[in-house]
């Protein structure tokens, strides 16, 4: 029983929003029949908007069109609810989507995820600090540095310790060649779901590249545990210069091929401009960042606003699209690799020399070879590896620009040496939530291309 | 009472809530009744976009460091807002006690919780009052339990020959 | 001469026929083609598209379709961790690939659970379906992968598929020691050299 509303029905526990009564009359809770009439649409927020427009299907997720009413014949006001399962063609990931079509338009949607929840949030808890970066690789899995990068950086600002110059210019490289490598992948598999297979070709091979640097500095090709909580796990090997040199350049001219496949392909920019179109009022309120915010024309880079690492001290362009469709969220990754380029080369100049993790001996470990000579190196090494880092009580919210938009890390301790309470905000997580409003009025054949230009990447989306 | 927070001087609905400094993060504990009351007038004060919505339990460390004022209880809602135009943000940390874990549904002043909110339900038990879809997002509908709690156990299957117990 | 000119039926067409048992050109048929679902998950799923690529080709096994429709498929690559929400999903997709048909669970977290020793993840995909081959790795990267899958050609090639099927009873249900005549295959070990 509702104290507050006592003629609500059963179970109807909503709250009244108490002394705002400006904001509460203009809420969905006021819009019943008989009630307030609805504001016109040019006076109504795009706040409100988002909660009038019912773009979402709010519907269990079993209620789907069961198979054997399949061949009842729809009149022409039905709708179906069609499930485009789990297992799918478009390479995106174990995204589930129901979507309400009425011939082949769609109405409303629901994107249905937790197919890949691994709970990693619960396993951080059980991990030292030390081994927190293995755990949260495995979330983007497009860009593994990242989020290592967050987590480092949230465990760092905890202790409070500062890392050295290269240090930070080592992980700033890593991170631009993840995101080079993250949406050249991005274009070849939205190239593969439009149907260019010869995209999907040329965005492996431009990816294989950056893997194979990454692999001569990390020893992996993925999920790399390189940057970790006091620095970086090893230094850069010899003739690294020349090693991103040629990867820098083998991209950037091999970005030609993509505009001469996809950007001036009228059949792909049929199939992208003007589809998957919405306000980017509405997609800040639906707290969307990254691409897909950029795209509609909104400056927001974490990289430019809130600078971290050392992004101050490169130049660099924020790259926005006009018309916020598919075909500017396309064009905006692929500019955004020119610009990561860019990045990469004023880096190859700059970066300093040092030490490529801080000599804090209760943060880092010794260099192996002290081990032998050293007693009070094998007990911090000893004690690193068994009972890891303790930092104080505290915490803290960091946020990095992944290739997917604002990833963060919102990171409690308890004292110990394990986290309290690791979670870690996804952008693909909070992208999904435009989805609904993406498609709605659009036709079911557009739903993969718009999925796929709003790059979801159900590992960091389920955690 | 502790002094106001540096935003207490612009919205005025933040002049009596406790205010602490975390690490340069301005944090504010609003209680329940008043949160929706003071994300309201945060929104709009140009905080714009709700960066983060999570659910925290302090089952095994009640005793943390709080400002002046502020009652600890078992769960915490922590919403992360952000303000684009001072590219700057700021913290609200709602103490939900265990025996009544309802919190007010931030849905309605930023759409763009809805998601976060349902993870909170499914993965911390929260209930968010007010909210258009309370159903579990990630675990599957008919699990049972909230698996981020303290007591909920990690689920390990025992591995043989790991001479090294678990942490729990 | 030419052909027509004197033509003495079967033996003169000397070099256009090859000849083999019927069960050899059967299992060369199935490992030449074996189409892939396409079953990825997380991150090992950019590992086997990665195989799939130009790099490492998996085009040269008859392999680079990965059919979405499992009717259509004959091998399923489970490339992830498998969440307790999508285990009957890989059920319902495995019953409903026709035989024959093989699993290789690609990368630990599908082979055995992985670093995920939590509430949410199988602990491995043998617990929901039978599996062939296991390619570890995190993720096992595409030389593994392409390692993997040929360990399992050069199991249907031995014909070790049959039996294993016969002896754990799944499978399309033939019996082959029940049919006459048939000899069973010697119990050799598969050794991987060269793949054939």
């Amino acid at each position: 029983m509702n104290a507050e509303r006592p003629d609500a029905p059963p179970g109807d526990d909503r709250v009244t929003l108490g002394a705002d009564e400006a904001l509460r009359t203009r809420l969905i809770e006021a819009t019943d029949e008989g009630a307030q009439e609805l504001a016109p649409v040019d006076e109504t927020s795009p706040v409100e908007l988002a909660i009038e427009q019912g773009g979402v299907l709010r519907l269990p997720e079993s209620e789907t069109l069961d198979p054997d009413v399949a061949d009842a014949a729809f009149g022409a006001g039905e709708t179906m609810i069609l499930n485009v399962g789990p297992q799918h063609p478009s390479t995106h990931g174990v995204l589930r989507m129901m979507v309400e079509l009425q011939g082949e338009t769609i109405l409303r949607s629901k994107p249905v995820i937790g197919y890949l929840h691994t709970g990693m949030e619960k396993t951080g808890e059980g991990l030292t600090y030390v081994q927190g970066a293995t755990n949260v690789t495995r979330m983007d899995y497009f860009s593994p540095l990242p989020n290592e990068l967050v987590y480092s950086l949230a465990v760092e600002k905890l202790l409070g310790v500062e890392i050295p110059p290269r240090a930070t210019w080592i992980r700033m490289l890593m991170c631009e060649l993840n995101r080079i490598s993250s949406h050249v992948m991005w274009a070849a598999t939205n190239g593969m779901d439009l149907a260019s297979t010869t995209m999907m070709i040329f965005g492996l091979r431009e990816r294989d590249l950056v893997l194979q640097f990454f692999e001569k500095v990390t020893g992996l090709r993925m999920n790399h545990n390189y940057i970790r909580p006091g620095g970086v796990a090893a230094d850069l090997p010899d003739g690294w210069e020349d090693d991103v040199e040629a990867v820098v350049d083998t991209v950037g001219a091999r970005l030609r091929d993509y505009d001469n496949l996809l950007t001036r392909q009228p059949i792909f920019r049929e199939r992208t401009e003007g589809v998957g179109v919405v306000s980017p009022e509405l997609l800040l309120a639906l707290s969307a960042t990254g691409p897909i915010l950029r795209a509609a024309g909104v400056p927001w880079d974490l990289r430019r606003s809130m600078p971290y690492l050392a992004y101050d001290e490169v130049d660099f362009d924020v790259i926005v699209g006009r018309a916020g469709d598919c075909f500017d969220r396309y064009a905006v990754r692929l500019n955004e690799v020119r610009e990561s380029i860019r990045i990469v080369r004023q880096i190859l100049d700059k970066m300093p020399s040092g030490d490529y993790r801080t000599q804090d001996k209760k943060v880092t470990p010794p260099p192996r070879a002290r081990i032998d000579e050293s007693m009070e190196a094998l007990i911090h090494h000893f004690k690193l590896f068994t009972r890891g880092i303790e930092p104080p009580e505290g915490e803290v919210y960091v946020a990095v620009e992944s290739p997917r938009g604002e990833l963060g890390c919102y990171l409690v301790s308890d004292g110990s040496n394990r986290p309290m309470r690791m979670h870690i905000r996804a952008p693909s997580f909070v992208n999904l939530q435009s989805v609904p409003a993406l498609l709605q009025g659009g036709l079911i054949a557009d739903m993969i291309a718009i999925l796929s230009s709003v790059d979801p990447v159900l590992g960091e989306v389920d955690r | 009472m502790a002094a106001p927070g540096p935003l207490a001087t612009r919205v005025a609905q933040l002049a009596e809530v406790p205010f602490a400094d975390s690490l340069g993060d301005e944090v504010y504990f609003p209680i329940r009744e008043r949160y929706l009351e003071v994300a309201g007038a945060l929104r709009r004060a140009d905080f714009d976009s709700c960066s983060d919505l999570c659910a925290v339990d302090y089952l095994t460390h009640l005793a943390r460091p709080l400002p002046d004022g502020v009652t600890p209880e078992r769960f915490e809602v922590v919403v992360n807002l952000l303000s684009r135009r001072e590219a700057s943000r700021v913290r609200l940390r709602v103490m939900v006690p265990e025996h009544d874990p309802v919190c007010p549904s931030l849905f309605s002043v930023y759409p763009g919780s809805e998601n976060m909110e349902r993870e909170a339900y499914d993965l911390m038990g929260i209930r968010f009052a007010g909210h258009p879809d309370p159903s579990r997002i990630l675990m599957p509908e008919d699990w049972e339990g909230h698996p981020l709690r303290r007591d909920y156990g990690m689920g390990r299957v025992p591995v043989q020959f790991k001479g090294a117990p678990g942490p729990r | 001469m030419p052909v027509w000119e004197s033509w003495n039926g079967l033996e003169s067409l000397r070099h256009n026929f090859l000849t083999g048992k019927l069960e050899d050109f059967v299992k060369w048929s199935r490992r030449s083609s074996m189409w892939p679902a396409t079953f990825g998950l997380a991150c090992c799923a950019i590992e086997m598209m990665a195989a799939g690529g130009a790099e490492y080709d998996m085009s040269r096994f008859g392999m680079e379709v990965f059919r979405s429709s499992p009717r259509q498929a004959d091998l399923m690559i489970v490339a992830g961790r498998v969440s307790q929400k999508m285990a009957p999903v890989l059920r319902q997709v495995y019953d409903q690939m026709v035989e024959p048909k093989w699993v290789i669970s690609m990368g630990v977290c599908a082979s055995t659970g992985g670093m995920f020793n939590n509430y949410a993840i199988v602990q491995g995909v043998d617990e929901l379906v039978p599996v062939d081959v296991y390619a570890p790795g995190c993720p096992p990267s595409p030389n593994t992968l392409l390692h993997a899958i040929l360990t399992l050609h050069e199991k249907v090639r031995t014909g070790e598929i049959l039996r294993r099927r016969a002896a754990s009873g799944s499978g399309a249900g033939v019996d082959l020691a029940a049919a006459p005549g048939w000899t069973p295959p010697l119990a050799t070990p598969v050794h991987l050299g060269t793949p054939r």
